[in-house]
């Protein structure tokens, strides 16, 4: 592990891959340095930030040394199934790009598992990693400027749901009713870091 | 409630803003708030309300509010020549705004934002625990439109024993701004790291509540390596292949996958959220974190 200071208020923890960065931010959710402000893991990294006023990059570095010494089993992830109809207009385009048909992308996306690597680039929006790359496309060369809610794609290594309508460039292969944004729910949140998914096709 | 205001007019952008929703980042939720994290506190302290009220930010003056009830604000940030009625009032300074009386803004001839805070603070939705607007992420209240009305809550303690903050407000020439490199300055070359530090650089046109869009040299890099999306912080020059960095501010991405070359310290992106649009900014390196902590923030050596 590295540790990189970033500005006078973090330090991006980098590791070997994405199983080390969920350990870590399991264990730093679990037992916070004092002045921890927020956590965002990645694929390869967990930035930490602090409170100047309470601590210091050497006090979190020497946190984030200890934890990753520690590699302290974890409660087990939450499990979420996510019901898809897979009816995405870049299906076809998929099953072109992989070599695979539709039917067999079809049962690819639903017979792995995937896990949350990350949020980022909107509210909810979480990044998931499969366990292998038999799914892994490009993006689109030009985004869309409308991507419904709910609209399962794919890009580079990940799978993802758009939380909300948005533009966007990933390969869309069906859509999902579940919301997974919700600021009425608690936690608003459905996809945290660490939860897996499971795909099942409906309709 | 103990009052409210009306909004008759909201300049180019206003917008509620507080000290954000920290900790939120591992839901892809930024923190947002205020781009001038001082001024907005001090507004705040000046009119007697906890630090982290809501008020508004307003970006190039133009805002114009009526009182429906006797209300107490303080203006502080880019200095808008201002009035009640017809009564010129100054920034940096408690100011009574009586009942059915209009305050108005104008625009500032230097700094972009000025923070507009009542006592009692805005009192409007919170969501995540704040009352502030993510233009990035869409939380929040929506952008002030003419014609909003503004209920005024009762958050406040004593007044401050200060009539007129002593503040030497956003600067008309070069801003400096201090930073840190890295995390990814070993992917540029020595030469993109001078350049980062030389003359030459300046706000763009389109730059936003999101960040600084910075016109300048280009910025060579030593290594051409894709880098996995990442953590992004406040005050972080983000570097893409082509275009121009953005230093970015208050509504920033959670994360980002081009590399970022240095990051603008903490107290220094207030100073960045009052640059205007082709004003010229000048970065300097103030050493390694340990200089700091040994209570030596200007990075000069601790004798």
């Amino acid at each position: 592990m590295r540790c990189l200071p970033y500005g006078d208020t973090a330090v991006l923890a980098e590791v070997d891959d994405l199983t080390a960065v969920l350990d870590l931010y399991a264990q730093l959710r679990d037992d916070p340095p004092a002045g921890l402000v927020a956590l965002v893991p990645a694929s390869r990294t967990l930035l930490v930030q602090f409170d100047p006023a309470v601590t210091s990059a050497s006090a979190v570095d020497a946190h984030l040394e200890a934890a990753a010494a520690t590699a302290a089993p974890t409660a087990p992830a939450a499990e979420v199934t996510l019901p898809v109809v897979y009816d995405g207009e870049d299906l076809d385009e998929v099953a072109a790009l992989t070599g695979l048909d539709r039917e067999a992308v079809i049962a690819a996306h639903t017979g792995q598992w995937w896990t949350v690597g990350f949020v980022g680039f909107a509210p909810g929006f979480a990044y998931l990693v499969g366990e292998d790359d038999r799914l892994r496309v490009p993006r689109r060369p030009e985004p869309r400027p409308a991507v419904p809610a709910g609209a399962v794609g794919l890009a580079d290594a990940f799978s993802g749901v758009y939380p909300r309508r948005s533009p966007g460039g990933w390969q869309l292969i069906g859509r999902t009713e579940v919301a997974t944004w919700d600021l009425g729910r608690d936690p608003p949140a459905l996809l945290p870091p660490g939860t897996r998914v499971r795909f099942e096709a409906v309709g | 409630m103990t009052g409210m205001l009306e909004v008759l007019a909201t300049g180019p952008l206003s917008t509620v803003q507080d000290l954000g929703r920290p900790g939120y980042a591992h839901w892809g939720v930024t923190r947002s708030g205020a781009a001038d994290r001082a001024a907005a506190r001090l507004a705040n302290r000046l009119v007697g309300n906890p630090e982290g009220a809501a008020c508004l930010e307003v970006t190039f003056g133009g805002l114009r509010l009526r009182a429906d009830a006797d209300l107490v604000v303080a203006l502080v940030g880019a200095p808008c020549p201002a009035r009640v009625g017809t009564r010129p009032v100054p920034s940096n300074a408690p100011v009574d705004l009586p009942d059915g009386q209009e305050l108005q803004l104008e625009p500032p001839d230097r700094g972009l934002r000025t923070y507009v805070a009542v006592r009692g603070g805005l009192d409007v939705p919170a969501v995540l625990g704040s009352r502030a607007t993510d233009l990035l992420g869409q939380l929040g209240p929506e952008v002030l439109v003419d014609g909003d009305t503004l209920a005024v809550g009762n958050l406040h303690a004593d007044y401050p024993p200060v009539e007129q903050a002593a503040v030497r407000g956003p600067s008309g020439g070069e801003v400096q701004l201090r930073i840190r490199w890295g995390p990814r300055h070993d992917r540029f070359t020595g030469e993109a790291r001078s350049r980062l530090l030389a003359d030459g650089w300046a706000a763009g046109q389109d730059s936003n509540r999101i960040g600084v869009r910075l016109r300048g040299p280009e910025l060579p890099r030593s290594s051409e390596d894709e880098l996995p999306s990442e953590g992004l912080v406040r005050g972080a020059i983000q570097v893409p292949p082509s275009g121009p960095p953005t230093l970015f501010l208050a509504d920033h991405p959670v994360t980002g996958g081009y590399p970022v070359i240095a990051t603008v310290l903490d107290d220094d992106v207030d100073l960045a959220a009052q640059v205007r649009p082709g004003q010229r900014v000048r970065f300097r390196d103030v050493g390694a974190p340990s200089d700091r902590e040994r209570g030596s923030p200007t990075g000069c050596p601790v004798t």
